[in-house]
Order: structure tokens, then sequence, then C-alpha cells
């Protein structure tokens, strides 16, 4: 590839990794034998994506900066035992996990159980094989690399559906059906509001978003305000974050789906939280946060480093609202989803329909995003605002004062007289 | 992409060991919720072969739609039905079962091998927007037509589900 940013494309320019990689893989393809160098290269890309990127950030950003930070914003030290600060803390925890004894219950269905944390940690792996990490470093450039992304988000829900059933156990077997219920509801606002990012963007590759981003120099997040609110609301619920954990709800139903486990395997589905709420902000620093690019930043500075950094920046946003927002009711999320979201996302789609004819029909250059970055900005608000008076979101809802929960009820309908 | 050599034929032969085993697995598994759970398999396979023929698109929307959204209706269903996931006796219809299956096999072997397949060397795989364009010129009735049925399938479902209560409630205001 041709870049013309790209001061070179030398094996030993690491601002981009893939110069180093493609090098390496040119000069094996000279010696080995026809296709090894193909697995060589999966390979070289796993030990990239994954041992590099993932499994210290991780280790250390994600399971320690979990715990540190969440218990900052609730007036707690969090673990500062082992270790420096308490920072190979889980180091110790995957030690401690490892030695436990992985229980199976007598009356459980023995294989389903078994292989549901292996469906559940497969797909975490594979999401990274399309997310860009610099102009040559993304390991399969799938032409519709968008789609592929959500195809293979949707599997872990199987894995926990499948933890859920074969545990054999009533508490296991809500938290199954809610994570279902709940996959299923927001996965529907979530593809509307990725919707209104490809019609704009006109590609369906992540590569191509980022391009798009970087050639007409504004993010997306500004272009597609509702869609990211939408995005990052719906992509909480479906990866059981806080304000919508309700499939593992412990004070209601023990810990849903992973009641029965023990040892590594409650590890790794734990462990793949992690992962899949990283390969989530990943995923959205790429299309609405211009992935890689930085405005001109990247030919100075590393382009997989400043992904890295706004991965991290918007992981921590998925921290914070885990901190601080309180768990909400499951027919709560299911009427959000359905009422609110979506509604939403399709008044947004609608919007960027028009504004793509417009720009197309009139072929106008670039700029004009410049102008529709402000309207889109208005428009959110007012819809957002809009749309929650029409639901019956009204101030007496945000009270000054705390209030009985009985009273404070998320929802009463616009036409007066509560439930 | 051509389908010779080493790799593609390898590829071949992997997913449609994966394809048919699991295929047979849903036949035989006992327990519903396996059955499912072998289906599930047996699309991803189905998948596979798309991505063979490099239709990515198409790969793609068979794990979204059979994958993401199919299976996981039917696991629900599987959720709701509490005595669906015990273990099924043996039928009677198994030996016609297996008859009519034979024979639909050998229908369709006979039809693949009589018909003269169009042979080409230079095949251009069909892009997204090539689809989306056909979709919406050549094919846009049809295309409309099931988006209506589709919404009024919506509309139904959601009426069945009403209770009596709701109705009332929405009559008086």
């Amino acid at each position: 590839m041709n870049l013309p940013f790209l001061v070179s494309d030398k094996w030993y320019d690491i601002r981009d990794l893939g110069n180093l990689s493609g090098a390496i893989l040119d000069q094996l393809d000279k010696v080995l034998p026809y296709g090894l160098v193909y697995v060589i290269a999966i390979l070289i890309g796993f030990i990239a994506s994954f041992l590099i990127f993932v499994l210290p950030t991780q280790l250390f950003l994600g399971v320690l900066g979990e715990r540190k930070i969440i218990g900052r914003i609730q007036s707690r030290y969090g673990p500062n035992r082992v270790g420096p600060f308490g920072t190979l803390q889980p180091i110790a925890d995957a030690l401690k996990l490892i030695q436990k004894e992985a229980l199976i219950p007598t009356a459980a269905d023995r294989w389903v159980m078994l292989i549901a944390p292996i469906v559940f940690v497969a797909p975490a792996v594979l999401l990274f094989a399309v997310l860009p990490f610099g102009p040559n470093m993304v390991i399969a450039d799938v032409p519709v690399s968008l789609i592929y992304f959500l195809a293979v988000s949707s599997l872990p829900v199987l894995g926990a559906f499948m933890a859920g059933w074969s545990a054999n156990n009533k508490y296991s077997l809500y938290g199954a059906m809610r994570i279902v219920a709940m996959a299923i509801s927001y996965e529907v606002p979530l593809v509307m509001s990725l919707l209104g990012v490809a019609l704009l963007s006109s590609t369906l590759s992540l590569q191509g978003m980022v391009f798009w981003q970087k050639d007409v120099h504004l993010w997306m997040i500004f272009l597609q305000p509702i869609a990211f609110a939408v995005y990052f609301i719906c992509v909480s619920a479906e990866l059981n974050r806080t304000p919508a954990d309700i499939a593992e709800a412990e004070s209601e139903i023990v810990a849903g789906y992973l009641t029965e486990y023990s040892g590594m395997q409650w590890g790794l589905f734990y462990g793949m939280d992690i992962g899949y709420a990283l390969a989530a902000a990943a995923f959205a620093s790429t299309v609405f946060l211009g992935g890689w690019s930085m405005w001109g930043l990247e030919e100075y500075v590393p382009s997989w480093l400043i992904f890295a950094v706004k991965t991290q920046l918007f992981y921590l946003l998925f921290l914070w609202t885990r901190g601080t927002l309180p768990r909400l009711r499951i027919d709560q999320l299911m009427a959000f989803a359905w009422k609110f979201l979506l509604p939403l996302a399709l008044l947004n789609l609608l919007i960027v329909a028009t504004e793509k004819v417009i720009w197309t029909q009139e072929e106008l250059g670039d700029g004009i995003v410049f102008l529709f970055a402000p309207i889109n900005i208005v428009a959110a608000a007012v819809l957002v605002y809009a749309w929650a008076k029409v639901n019956g979101y009204r101030p007496e809802n945000t009270p000054k004062k705390p209030r009985m929960v009985k009273d404070a009820t998320g929802y009463i309908p616009a036409s007066g007289g509560g439930r | 992409m051509a389908l010779e050599g080493f790799g593609p034929a390898f590829a071949f032969w992997l997913l449609s060991a994966i394809t048919l085993i699991s295929a047979g697995g849903v036949m035989m598994a006992r327990n519903l919720l396996h059955a499912v759970l072998f289906l599930i398999v047996t699309f991803i396979g189905v998948a596979g072969f798309f991505i063979l023929l490099s239709a990515e698109f198409i790969a793609m929307a068979q794990v979204v739609i059979y994958v993401g959204a199919v299976a996981v209706l039917i696991l629900f269903a599987i959720l709701l039905t509490p005595r669906s996931a015990r273990d099924n006796s043996e039928t009677v219809w198994g030996a016609p079962a297996a008859l009519l299956s034979i024979a639909l096999a050998a229908v369709l072997i006979f039809v693949i091998h009589d018909t003269a397949w169009s042979e080409t060397n230079s095949f251009q795989a069909p892009s997204v927007e090539d689809l989306g364009r056909a979709l919406l010129s050549t094919w846009v009735l049809p295309f409309q037509l099931a988006s209506v049925l589709l919404t009024a399938a919506l509309i139904g479902a959601i009426m069945l589900v009403r209770s009596p209560e709701e109705e009332a409630e929405d009559a008086l205001s």
C-alpha cells in the first residue's frame, strides 16, 4: 500500500509494526514452502494483537485498573497488598484461580458446562482480527469487517447461555434467560446506530472508516452523537456492565449464569468480560474516535500507540459508568431499549440518510461535514430531550433529595395517573 | 479466489466434515438443546463455505441472522418450554424418515449430476455495493414485499402477546 503520509515503509519504521512483520513474512516466503507463510502470519498476528495488546492491558490496566479505579470511585483503596501499590494482585488472583478445583454439579449437563467457557472465550480473540492498529496493521482486512465484528460479538451470548442452562440451577437459568433477552433487545438499536455510521462513510470496512475520518478531518462522534450514545448504552448492556448487569445480579440471583462455576472456568468468564469490554472500546474508538488517526499526529507517534491510548480512555468510560450507576430492573432495561433507544436510532438514520442524499446529489465537497456536525449535535440534544419528554421521563423523576424506591419508578406514562 | 491448491481443498474437506458431522448430531441428539447447539455449528460451517466462495457478506449475514438471531430465538423457546429438554424416546417414524431422506438425497444428486453447469475462468466476486444496487434496483419489489411481510409479522406478534388488561387500558385512554 502506498500511503503518502507514511514517510517510509522500511522495516525499521516502527510507527507501523505492519512494516516489520511484512518484511519478516516477505523474507520467510522466499525460504519456506508454499502456504506455510500464512500460518506464520497468523501466529505473528496473534502474538502482536493478543499477547502484546490484550493480555498486558487486560492484566494490568484491565483487572487492576478496574478494581483500583472503581475502588477510588467508591471511596475505598482497592487492592494494595500484593506487590508495589497492589500491581501484582491480578497475577495472584490468577494463580489462586488456577489452583482451585473446577467443580461440576452431579445433575449438570457435563459437556455443555465444560464447553461453555471455551465458546465464550474464542470470539474475543477473533474480534481483534479485524481491528486496524495502523495503516498496515490489520490482520484480516475484510471488506465487510463491520458486519464481521457484529457477527462475532453475537457469539459469546451463546457461551453465556450454555453456561446458564447446563448448570441445572434455577438462578443460572434466570441469568441465562435474562442475558438472551437482553442480547436480542439491544442488538437491534446497536445495529441501527451503526447503520448510520456506515451510511455516512459509505463503507463497511473498519479500516475504510478510519481513512474516511482521516480524510474529512472530523471524527464520527461529532457527526453521529446519537449513534455514539446509543452504541455506548447498547454495548454496555450487551457486555453485562453494571448499569445493566442483571444477568449476574448478585443481589437478586446469586451470580446469574456463573452461579455453579468455580476455579479457572469462572476466571475465564471474568477475564473475558474485560476482554470484550476492551474489544468494544477498541471498536468504538475505531468507528467513532478516528481509530489510529489523530489529525496528523500519527506521522510522529506510532499509530498503534494512539489507538491503544484511545481504547484505554474509552474503557475508562465503562469503568466510570460501572462505578457510579446503580443497577436497573429488567423491565426498565427492556422498555428503554425498545421505547427509547430504537426510535432514537431510527430518527438518527433518517437524518443521516437526508444528509447523505444532499451531500451526493449536490456534489458538495468534504467540507460540508463541518456544517453537518453542529446540525447533528443540536438535533441530537433536541431529539433526546423531546423523546424523553414524550416518553414521560419527567423532572420529578430526578429529585433533588432522596426518595423511596417505590416512588421513583423509572417510567411514568405521559397521560398522567401512574401505573 | 481460485479454488485450487492445497489450502482451499483442505478448507473444503474440513468444512464439509464439520458441517456434516454436526448435521448428523442435530438428528441423533436426544436432548433438544444439544440438537440446537449442533445446528449452530452447522450454520457456522455453511458460513465457512460462503467465505470459501468469496461471498464474505453472505457469510457474515449467515452468522448474524442464523447464529445470532434464529438460533438464539430457538434457545429462548427451549428455555420457556420446560419439558422440551427432557430426553426424547425412540420414535416409530425413524425408518420412514430415513427412506424419505435417502429419496431426497437421490433426487438432489441426480439433478446436480445431470445439470449442465456453466463454467468460467474469470470470476469477479460481487461486492457489497453491487449487492445493494441490485437489491434497490432490479429486485426492489421483492425486497419491499419482504419488508412489508416482516412488518406485518412484527405487528401480529405484538397483538398476539397483549393481555386483555392491556387492551382494556388502551381502550380507556
